[in-house]
């Protein structure tokens, strides 16, 4: 469904990765691995098409996902290290301002604050949440809005054990109903059997 | 599509509201600038009186442009831009939602603040009735033609200033007409051409500001 082929991203001058290869069906899951500076992140943005290749294409069902920029921006999902939440705003008002922009309705975000424990201080301003209950607010729009292709950015960082296992809990799921996920990480989230990429000059990390 | 414009349009508004310090500062700029005049030039009701409009309109045209790091700059940072690109709504209609509600709380906001610097500097009762009408049909062009300068700059750093000189020579036609239309306007004379001409800047940046923007933004992202 989503495939790669001979891609590389240049920063500096400076090649960060090249001629990488891959094809994902239904259901799969890949694990970008890699020392810092690998280009994990710059390899999700690409798949995202934030940012335009120096060689090689990004495919979804064979075709170049810069032919048609609008439809694949609107089947994916991006959760990076800038959760792009902003402190006066509420928690549900949070969500359901993505939700709307995102061009769903809100019949699930009550839901997925439940799921990720958020119900209870929905009417918090953003601003009052610790870094990993606002990890978890970034991550509840996975749920709101249904999306095929999940990237994840370090989805792990600053959450707690039970709501790491949530996590990977809901990856599971969204790989059962025929999604796609893409996950850069050091470990600490455990996908089942992924397909593994390793980026870097194959230092382990 | 529109409901997603629309979204960013409450977000904005929310946090315009909720940080209202912030936001009044553009009102709290004008105020105290618009007194630093009589105390520079000397108080003589006659020189405010010629001079008094001007000064109003590049206040405005100060303002505007001392706004416009916040435009883009903050969700080019915290990762909010990323969303934005994610809607299924074009970029350049969610622009235009975005640079409406930055005017509603720097340009409307200068356009209601006009008549009272108008009053600080002695201006006749009908200069205190065109301003707020002129400008309202002025800034957003402000806005706009300003924004395009923020975008392009909106990964280089320190972008504010460099922006404000970048644009400044752009929004001179604004400036020169909007003067034009609101000293004729309030001496009663005939002002239509230059109000029409001050509509055709509008709609003209209505129609290309937000395209230039999009590509601009979608460069500093990659």
């Amino acid at each position: 469904m989503l495939a790669v082929q001979g891609l590389a991203c240049r920063r500096g001058g400076r090649f960060v990765f090249e001629a990488v290869n891959f094809a994902l069906a239904p259901g799969d899951a890949l694990l970008l691995l890699g020392p810092n500076g690998s280009g994990k992140t710059s390899l999700l943005r690409l798949l995202a098409g934030f940012a335009r290749p120096a060689a090689g294409s990004v495919l979804w069902e064979g075709r170049d996902i810069r032919e048609a920029r609008a439809e694949h921006t609107q089947r994916l999902h991006f959760v990076g290290f800038a959760d792009g939440l902003k402190g006066p705003l509420r928690v549900a008002e949070t969500l359901l301002l993505q939700t709307a922009l995102l061009g769903t309705g809100p019949e699930r975000v009550t839901a997925a604050l439940e799921t990720f424990g958020l119900a209870d201080r929905a009417e918090d301003p953003v601003q009052a949440l610790s870094s990993g209950q606002r990890r978890r607010l970034a991550l509840a729009r996975l749920l709101a809005v249904p999306r095929p292709l999940w990237l994840l950015d370090e989805p792990g960082v600053a959450l707690d054990r039970a709501n790491r296992l949530r996590l990977e809990a809901l990856i599971e799921q969204h790989r059962a109903r025929g999604g796609l996920v893409v996950v850069a990480s050091h470990g600490d989230v455990a996908i089942r059997d992924p397909l593994v990429l390793q980026l870097g000059a194959g230092a382990p990390c | 599509m529109l409901k997603a414009a629309f979204a960013l349009l409450r977000r904005d508004l929310l946090l315009a509201r909720r940080r209202a310090g912030e936001t009044l500062l553009v009102v709290a700029f004008l105020l105290i600038a618009g007194t630093l005049f009589p105390l520079g030039v000397g108080a003589s009701p006659d020189l405010l009186t010629r001079i008094g409009a001007g000064i109003v309109w590049v206040l405005a045209l100060l303002a505007v442009l001392l706004g416009l790091e916040r435009l883009f700059q903050p969700d080019l940072e915290d990762g909010s831009f990323e969303q934005l690109l994610l809607s299924p709504a074009p970029l350049e209609i969610l622009i235009l939602a975005r640079c409406f509600a930055h005017w509603l709380a720097t340009g409307f906001l200068v356009t209601l603040t006009s008549p009272l610097i108008g009053l600080l500097l002695s201006l006749p009762n009908e200069a205190l009735v065109a301003l707020p009408i002129v400008l309202a049909l002025a800034t957003p062009t402000l806005t706009l033609v300003g924004a395009i300068g923020a975008a392009l700059l909106v990964g280089s750093g320190r972008g504010a200033m460099l922006a404000a000189l970048l644009v400044l020579p752009l929004e001179i036609p604004v400036l020169i007409f909007g003067l034009a239309a609101s000293e004729a306007l309030a001496a009663g004379f005939e002002s239509t051409g230059a109000l029409l001409l001050l509509g055709a800047l509008l709609l003209a940046a209505l129609a290309f500001a937000p395209l230039a923007i999009a590509a601009a933004l979608r460069l500093a992202l990659e």
